[in-house]
């Protein structure tokens, strides 16, 4: 089966500055695929790129379909759910009407109302808050929703940018649990960025490995799992 | 006690007025952080259009409504031309338009609808005084219609999608296009709207302070400091603060400035307001937890 | 957060006057005087009008061109100056010239207490205090209360100055030259201000407010400062305009006024000091030209100019006359730098 996502020599940059500097990785369907890397190895870039946020070069195919000249609002519609980095909640709203805007693009009722189940179902203390300014809700819940959001566009493929940033070890580790459910029980692709390299390489099936907007290393996630060397001198660990 | 009431209600009326035009004056704030200058004109531009078609024989509902929807294309026409390439320009820039706008209109009014003052018809009279006499018809009608506007949009803001993800794209146009929020659209809605309000308010008032291309300026300065006391951000604190506006400005210029000083209540109140609690009654910093 | 991002500075600005722009500027200077020797009696006024907005012009470029501040109200401060020289000499006989002084002060008293409150807050309040502040002052000057003093709605009249010690010059010529000498002194007060340590200090607080506030520049008090400042140049303007027409009246000050000037200050180029000259000449000129078209003309006009220069030449006459000379000098030195040895 061919890749559901497919970036081939992307290049992105702020201003004058390029950060990526043509890289090449892809997204199995159904695969969780992990980019790693230290801080401002290009990550969190390469993933705006995708959803075109920022200036980018190259070629980006998502479902055989090229996107790399598309509108983010486009690329959401085509069925790619991205949480951001810094979650990026509407804070002013409450936690429904954040949920509710995840869904903005969708028609069919029923199938929003069966997704909202889900997704409280996974993250029961978003219900307990639905009135609740988004705004007041602690980082971790704020994940939470931010990742609840995301999965109400119904996507064929997660982004997730640094899920773990600012949270505690418990709620970390809450999170990735539910996102291998969501792997496994919905067949959701998912690429994933982290810093924290070893909880990424236990979710993931393939990862890459980036380093000043290069990749320097890429393979099953097992496999880089395994090697010490590549696990001593980029992961830390 | 009788003055008072009177003016208190009269307060209450033209404070109908200042607040429809300072909540468009926030909604194009909070969704683009620039203030309308032109908003003034843009709505006197509106109240010309509908004399012409009240004189051209279109019954004034009609015309009214007409009016709405034209002046609606127009705000999405504005953002579309002028607004949206300011965008990312550094504020004099958007200023300087926003106020290139503002001499265009008022000019185009001069040149096509004249420069003589005109009157307005009230589409509200009454056999007999009404509410003992204090306020005239129109201004029942006026405060009853533009409250109804108003509440009508604050409907729609609330509880419908489309009003959801305008003020989402207003708040967070990242995350709203990562919604699949069509951002740029909205905000042309927005200003349509916004357009759409003011023009309602400057049909409601030019019945009392009769037409011409600077019919608004006054009202525009009093928008500002109803806006501004209600918190610049906040919409339903710049209703608020346009009625608190309206009557104040009534009751200083009975009984403390006089009337020929009015516009100065609306220089005052803002000095005021930015010298004790910038942020205005209502404007808040979002709570937030990080 | 760059929402307040003007057009960026020119790098490091000399501290002193380069032989080559001296030169200039001296011949420039003969040239006005020589004017005065030359022109008709109605082209003198017109000319002293330029210089009275280049005056005013330039108070506005030393607050928007180097602290990134906008004002819309500038009309106002140009009111208390012709006002205070108006009352001054034609209620209490004072010599013109004494009046400058007070109108001078008057206008930056004004400046401050306006400048304090909106300044601390951004550049929005500014805007919008201004705003107000134009749209309130015809209303004030026509108060019946202080009509003794102001003359309420007719305003004020005054004598006009004769030359002193009994030069050979017409009124005319004297006005004229009195305000170029004024405008020569306040233009060079302004260059001098903006350059050395105050000017990179403005332009520090346009660029970078945090990182300026951080490094030790007093934000507020800088901010108010130079908008008192401001106010004051602009009022001296206001008092060289009331001189040379001899007329005050309410109306003449209404937000048209801060209107045409902040047009002036844009046209000219917002942080150019030889800017304001050109956007003198513009405000002068321009309104007459345009008025033979139609009566609505000069506002659109106006209108139609400030949206075009934003789009297409926001730095102004006076930024792109810069740009162009300094790409000229550029290519100058490329072909010098080529010649230079690889292994530098």
């Amino acid at each position: 089966m061919p890749p559901l996502l497919e970036a081939r020599g992307l290049t992105a940059g702020y201003g004058e500055t390029d950060v990526l500097h043509g890289i090449d990785f892809a997204v199995e369907q159904g695969g969780v695929t992990a980019l790693l890397g230290a801080n401002g190895a290009g990550k969190t870039t390469a993933l705006r790129a995708l959803c075109g946020m920022i200036r980018r070069g190259g070629e980006i195919a998502f479902a055989g379909a090229r996107i790399d000249r598309a509108a983010t609002e486009d690329i959401v519609r085509r069925g790619v759910g991205h949480v951001p980095d810094g979650r990026g909640t509407f804070m002013e709203l409450t936690v429904e009407e954040n949920l509710r805007l995840g869904a903005y693009t969708r028609r069919d009722r029923a199938g929003v109302a069966a997704d909202m189940a889900r997704v409280f179902d996974y993250f029961p203390r978003l219900k307990e808050r639905l009135r609740q300014q988004a705004g007041t809700l602690s980082g971790g819940e704020q994940q939470m929703l931010a990742i609840a959001r995301a999965l109400l566009v119904k996507p064929r493929l997660l982004l997730l940018d640094e899920p773990s940033f600012g949270l505690a070890p418990l709620i970390v580790r809450d999170i990735f649990h539910i996102l291998r459910r969501i792997n496994t029980e919905e067949r959701m692709s998912i690429l994933v960025v982290e810093q924290n390299a070893s909880l990424a390489l236990d979710l993931a099936d393939h990862a890459y490995l980036l380093e000043t907007g290069r990749i320097v290393v890429s393979g099953t996630a097992e496999a880089i799992r395994r090697d010490e060397a590549v696990r001593r001198s980029y992961l830390g660990y | 006690m009788n003055g008072l009431l009177h003016q208190i209600a009269s307060g209450i009326a033209s404070g109908a007025i200042y607040a429809s035009v300072a909540l468009a004056l926030v909604m194009i704030y909070q969704a683009t952080h620039h203030v309308n200058f032109a908003q003034g004109e843009m709505a006197t531009l509106s109240t010309f259009v509908a004399l012409t078609l009240i004189h051209a024989g279109v019954p004034f509902w009609g015309a009214f409504v007409l009016t709405i929807l034209l002046s609606f294309a127009l705000g999405v026409v504005v953002e579309r031309i002028l607004m949206r390439p300011m965008m990312n320009a550094p504020v004099l820039s958007s200023v300087g338009v926003f106020i290139g706008l503002l001499l265009v209109i008022n000019a185009l009014d001069g040149w096509i609808f004249g420069f003589t003052i005109k009157s307005f018809p009230s589409p509200f009279h009454a056999a007999h005084p009404l509410l003992g006499g204090y306020v005239s018809p129109h201004e029942i009608g006026e405060t009853g219609l533009t409250v109804f506007v108003l509440l009508l949009v604050w409907l729609f803001f609330r509880y419908t999608t489309l009003g959801l993800a305008m003020r989402a794209a207003a708040y967070n146009p990242v995350s709203a296009r990562l919604c699949g929020v069509r951002v740029n659209r909205m905000l042309g809605l927005g200003w349509g709207l916004a357009a759409a309000i003011g023009a309602a308010a400057g049909i409601m008032v030019a019945p009392v302070v009769f037409l011409d291309p600077n019919m608004m300026s006054g009202i525009l300065l009093y928008a500002f400091a109803g806006a501004l006391l209600g918190g610049i951000d906040n919409p339903l604190g710049a209703v608020i603060g346009g009625f608190v506006v309206g009557v104040l400005e009534n009751l200083f210029g009975a009984y403390v400035v006089g009337t020929e000083l009015k516009l100065t209540v609306a220089l005052m109140i803002i000095v005021a307001v930015l010298l004790a609690r910038p942020a205005g009654l209502f404007g808040r910093a979002v709570q937030s937890r990080v | 957060m760059n929402a307040n991002r003007m057009p960026p500075p020119r790098p490091g600005a000399p501290s002193g006057l380069s032989p080559a722009q001296a030169l200039w500027m001296g011949a420039f200077l003969a040239v006005m005087v020589g004017l005065a020797f030359f022109a008709d009696s109605y082209h003198l006024f017109q000319l002293t009008m330029v210089v009275v907005y280049a005056v005013s012009v330039l108070g506005m470029t030393v607050l928007t061109g180097y602290t990134g501040q906008i004002s819309l109200g500038h009309g106002a401060f140009f009111a208390i100056g012709s006002y205070t020289t108006a009352i001054l000499m034609a209620n209490d006989n004072w010599p013109y010239w004494a009046t400058l002084p007070v109108a001078a002060l008057a206008s930056a008293l004004v400046g401050f207490l306006i400048g304090f409150p909106a300044l601390r807050l951004g550049g929005l309040y500014l805007a919008l205090t201004t705003f107000a502040l134009a749209v309130s002052v015809p209303q004030i000057l026509k108060v019946n209360a202080l009509s003794d003093l102001t003359g309420g709605v007719q305003g004020l009249t005054m004598d006009k100055p004769d030359a002193p010690f009994g030069l050979p010059l017409t009124g005319d010529q004297w006005i004229y030259l009195f305000s170029l000498g004024v405008g020569c002194v306040v233009f060079l007060l302004a260059w001098n201000l903006t350059r050395g340590r105050t000017g990179r200090a403005m332009l520090a607080v346009r660029e970078q407010p945090v990182a300026a506030e951080a490094m030790g520049v007093g934000l507020a008090a800088l901010k108010t400062r130079t908008f008192a400042v401001s106010a004051m140049i602009t009022g001296i303007g206001g008092a060289l305009s009331a001189i040379a027409v001899q007329f005050v009246a309410p109306d003449s000050f209404n937000f048209f006024l801060s209107i045409t000037l902040f047009v002036g200050l844009v046209v000219g180029g917002v942080d150019s000091i030889p800017g304001a000259l050109f956007g003198g000449a513009f405000i002068e000129f321009i309104p007459n030209i345009a008025n033979d078209i139609s009566k609505a003309a000069p506002g659109a006009i106006y209108g139609a100019i400030l949206i075009g220069f934003m789009f297409v030449l926001p730095r102004g006459v006076g930024g792109a006359v810069v740009g162009l000379i300094r790409r000229l000098r550029d290519r100058g030195g490329r072909t010098r730098r080529a010649r230079t040895p690889a292994g530098e």
